[in-house]
């Protein structure tokens, strides 16, 4: 199959009208089977992609068509792929980051927002968008007034639809729940999976750090926080169930290190696990080349792979594979394995962002804590 | 109490009615007088939360409250409990190694329909294939049985003093009924409850009106069913006997949802394996009306068929 864009290069005259056609009769990327072509239109000096996909050059150079303000590049994306990007624009001596203005695909996180190029067969999940049909849960804002890091925290409590007190519920401990609430649809993806009986009816305490880079590193204080304070209050406030079976601990990136590091501080404090792109940075020999904010991390997982022990029962690790901690998270799950754990790793090829973690909550949650599917009909 | 066989019923068993009432309307056209029964028990502790019901049958609405009912009765009766959980327990051990055995079953089909060779061969090779679900089916099934029955020879539920007593009141309130609405739910705790308090007798005779699990539970098999969920690989499974008032049927709620309706395959081989039963999916709006000879389907109402299509039900006889 020729592409579109190399059908364009063949066909003289590029003029304004040839270059104003192309632009009219695609949608930008254009996908074509595992090709990706993105273009851009300006008078400037230089287009690069600037994208989050390791494996690739992160700034990649696009092409000017003759003299024209045309400029292209293609590249390989495999199926069911999906990469956030942004152009970067060089003019004289300054160049500025911007969105695709020809894509109005776009992924929010913490940062700002990207935009988003899916490869072929890559859809989002219906069950993560809003659902008029759901029955919804609701949402309370707590405030916990003495924790370990000296100061009062905030606690976002999710509890799902037809919540009554009589009931025994379990619970899931989010970190960055707030985070999670905005850029990955958690509460619609929650409302969506228990209303399909996908996933038990969960209570979910959502986390919010003040400074996660020092918390989640393997800080004392912030297992110390989730065991010993969040976990106590939920169960004394919330019909929860007791049993370690009925309790989750998740989170992603440095999340994912700290729900680590506090089921190994505290083993069999939480029965579940779900660890997303967990930076879990190690060292075989030599220094940490990440970084010092990698340092306490680097430690704690160089000290656990020194050490594995049997943290949970069931732990679900996923990781994108465009995302530079695919190594550690793969060298992870043997890891996991060899302790005797029930583990469950998936990949996509997505980057470290938040909805690829989004993605992947279907297949984590229903199996650490499944719903009644196949016995309830209502 | 577990038995076989019983007369079919008159009455009609729907769609889901969460966001598509149409229980109201049915009871007119059956000319319904009188109280309505309303079992809700699959709700489980949610069975009193039935505002929305009440408000579409009216004042005339009478809940049974048979899961409170059987609550009490375990409280009151811990032999019985004990050994009905120690059955529960059994059914379910039970369950889990029947889809163990039933999933390399389903994958010799799956198999023989990629395989490639003479069609002719390959066809009766299928139909063979089948055939050994249809009979890991039957083994199950039969198995479920004569469990329930040895539950039943061993603590005899129906002679239970406060088992009695419940049965009693619930005779007593359905002899004031015109009807009885069977909401859905956990289908196999509508299936114990109505075991329980014997109710495929005090159902004989009367309006039955039944809905998702609700209508499941009174079909002669109970088949569990998602194409796509999850975890797992979606083949559907035969829990159990239902109460057989709307026999030679297997329905199928939020057919929908759950079924790939356009995957001829996975049709085919539903249809197939639980024929000669017909295998009725009730969505929304989908109605199917039993006059105890007859089934005459509404019109979104359909039928998976051997060939892999979905197609609109015309009469037929029982």
């Amino acid at each position: 199959m020729s592409l579109a864009i190399a059908n364009l290069l063949r066909a003289a005259p590029h003029d304004d009208g040839a270059i104003d056609r192309f632009l009219r009769d695609h949608e930008f990327p254009l996908v074509e089977g595992t090709s990706a072509t993105f273009v851009f239109r300006g008078r400037v000096d230089a287009v690069y992609l600037r994208h989050w996909v390791f494996g690739l050059g992160s700034q990649q150079p696009f092409n000017r068509l003759e003299n024209s303000d045309f400029w292209y590049l293609t590249l390989e994306l495999p199926t069911r792929s999906r990469v956030e990007y942004k152009l970067e624009i060089q003019q004289g001596d300054h160049s500025r980051w911007i969105r695709d203005p020809l894509n109005d695909q776009i992924a929010h996180d913490p940062f700002g927002a990207n935009s988003v190029c899916a490869g072929e067969g890559y859809e989002r999940p219906e069950w993560t968008e809003y659902d008029p049909d759901a029955r919804e849960g609701t949402i309370e804002e707590i405030t916990l007034p003495r924790t370990p890091f000296g100061g009062p925290r905030r606690l976002t409590v999710y509890l799902p639809a037809r919540f009554r007190v009589s009931r025994r519920y379990r619970l899931l401990v989010v970190h960055d729940g707030g985070d999670y609430l905005r850029y990955s649809s958690l509460k619609e993806v929650l409302d969506n999976l228990i209303d399909r009986l996908e996933v038990a009816p969960l209570i979910v305490a959502m986390t919010h750090p003040e400074d996660r880079l020092v918390e989640y590193a393997d800080d004392p204080r912030h297992a110390d926080f989730i065991v010993n304070t969040v976990v106590p209050y939920m169960e004394e406030n919330y019909p929860l169930y007791k049993a370690v079976s009925a309790r989750c601990l998740m989170g992603a990136s440095f999340g994912g290190v700290a729900s680590l590091s506090t089921a190994w501080r505290y083993p069999g404090a939480f029965g579940r696990l779900l660890l997303q792109s967990g930076s879990f940075a190690f060292t075989d020999i030599g220094e940490n080349r990440r970084g010092p904010l990698f340092d306490r991390v680097v430690s704690f997982v160089n000290g656990f792979r020194e050490a594995p022990g049997r943290l949970a029962e069931k732990v679900f690790v996923s990781c994108g594979t465009y995302e530079s901690l695919i190594y550690e998270n793969r060298s992870m799950v043997p890891l996991l394995q060899a302790t005797g754990m029930d583990i469950r790793y998936e990949e996509a090829r997505d980057g470290h962002n938040w909805e690829n973690w989004r993605d992947r909550l279907r297949t984590a949650l229903s199996w650490l804590f499944p719903g009644p599917l196949w016995m309830v009909y209502e | 109490m577990y038995t076989e066989s019983p007369k079919p019923a008159t009455g009609v068993l729907l769609g889901p009615q969460r966001l598509a009432v149409t229980v109201d309307a049915e009871l007119d056209a059956l000319q319904v007088e009188g109280k309505v029964a309303m079992i809700t028990c699959g709700w489980q502790e949610r069975e009193e939360e039935d505002r929305e019901l009440h408000d579409a049958l009216g004042s005339r609405a009478v809940n049974l409250n048979l899961h409170a009912r059987g609550d009490a009765v375990f409280l009151d009766d811990r032999e019985l409990r004990d050994a009905h959980r120690a059955k529960q327990d059994r059914l379910r051990q039970l369950q889990v190694l029947y889809r163990g055995r039933l999933e390399h079953a389903v994958a010799a089909v799956s198999e023989l329909q990629d395989a490639r060779g003479p069609a002719d061969l390959i066809a009766s090779e299928i139909t063979a294939a089948i055939e050994a679900i249809r009979l890991v089916d039957r083994q199950h099934l039969a198995r479920v049985t004569l469990l329930n029955r040895d539950y039943e020879d061993e603590i005899s539920p129906s002679e239970r003093p406060v088992v009695v007593l419940h049965r009693r009141e619930i005779a007593d309130i359905l002899a004031g009924c015109g009807a009885v609405a069977i909401a859905g739910g956990n289908v196999a705790t509508i299936l114990n409850r109505l075991r329980l308090f014997g109710m495929h007798e005090l159902l004989q005779g009367r309006t039955i009106l039944a809905w998702s699990a609700g209508a499941m539970a009174l079909t002669d098999r109970i088949v569990l069913f998602h194409d796509s969920p999850p975890q797992g690989r979606g083949n559907a499974e035969i829990l159990d006997a239902g109460l057989g008032l709307f026999p030679s049927l297997v329905a199928l709620p939020h057919a929908r949802r759950r079924l790939l309706l356009d995957d001829r395959r996975r049709v085919s081989l539903f249809a197939r394996r639980f024929a000669p039963a017909r295998c009725v999916t009730l969505d929304e709006r989908s109605r199917l009306l039993c006059d105890g000879e007859n089934y005459r389907a509404g019109p979104v109402t359909r039928a998976l068929c051997d060939g892999g299509d979905v197609v609109a039900l015309e009469t037929w006889s029982l």
